[in-house]
């Protein structure tokens, strides 16, 4: 994703400055990331009071610990980190324990659901409003299992590599892959039960 | 020929630009002969296309209010230790 950058965003520049005492240079990174962190709350709580409550914290935990912030990563993979344990917090003590722990194998049997072949519509980006689009991709997200919407938040919306996915969330790399995958199936499958080409054949472009 | 299975399990080293020549090559065989994974691959793409395309949107004034509300406090607490 594009960042929200304006052209003088320097990101380490302003965590020294803010390493160093200067509250202004902090302000500026909350202002720069904000969206971003509320968005990651939201897609993994699923709650608006929560994801609230883990924008302040993750931001207010930051500033607390900016001496502890080694500069070894980036500070946004290091609010990211934050923001997502607060967020998985959140998200066991409402669901219970047991439903959401992320270190529990997934299960790799054989896919029961029939795959969507179809070919889409053309630029459904322009056929649907910025909130219609916004909704119909929101809705598939929290669709997802919270193991996979997980790491399909920070590989692909957050741009983490897989070893800082892996990392952020205490899990293996091939478990980062394999959930991918699996995210990004299950999302191409019901963005196709929205998008796909109405009334033709399905192959008739071939 | 892989089968459509396998081709899937790769699908994503088949989606990375820092997947090795010789392994994407051999997965787009798979793709140039099987319609369907053909179009899996396609619409996949769109998939991310468009949820990368996405900017996140603001956040309610509210929200965004007692953030501001709870980090000045913490700095100026910050401050009076200083």
């Amino acid at each position: 994703m594009t960042p929200t950058t304006t052209a003088a965003f320097d990101e380490s520049a302003l965590v020294e400055k803010a390493r160093a005492g200067d509250a202004q240079a902090f302000t500026e990174l909350v202002n720069h990331y904000e969206r971003k962190i509320y968005r990651l709350a939201k897609h993994i709580t699923q709650n608006d009071e929560d994801a609230e409550d883990v924008l302040q914290e993750a931001f207010l935990k930051a500033y607390e610990h900016l001496d502890g912030f080694k500069g070894d990563s980036k500070f946004y993979t290091w609010i990211v980190r934050i923001a997502v344990n607060e967020a998985l917090m959140k998200l066991r003590k409402r669901k219970g324990d047991r439903t959401v722990s992320l270190d529990e194998p997934i299960e790799t049997g054989e896919e029961t659901v029939q795959r969507e072949i179809a070919v889409w519509e053309d630029n459904p980006e322009q056929r649907y409003s910025r909130t219609e689009i916004q909704q119909i991709l929101d809705e598939a997200v929290e669709g997802l299992k919270p193991d996979f919407r997980t790491v399909f938040m920070l590989r692909d919306i957050e741009e983490l590599s897989t070893e800082e996915t892996a990392e952020a969330l205490g899990i293996s790399i091939p478990a980062v892959k394999s959930r991918l995958l699996r995210a990004r199936l299950a999302l191409r499958e019901k963005l196709t039960r929205q998008f796909r080409r109405k009334g033709e054949d399905v192959f008739a472009h071939l | 020929m892989l089968t459509c299975k396998q081709f899937l399990q790769e699908l994503n080293d088949y989606l990375d630009p820092s997947t090795d020549p010789a392994t994407k090559c051999h997965l787009e065989q798979h793709v140039n002969e099987c319609p369907n994974c053909f179009i899996v691959v396609d619409t996949t793409k769109k998939t991310l296309q468009i949820y990368k395309g996405l900017e996140p949107q603001t956040i309610p004034e509210s929200v965004k209010a007692r953030l501001w509300k709870a980090l000045e406090k913490k700095m100026a607490a910050r401050k009076a230790q200083a």
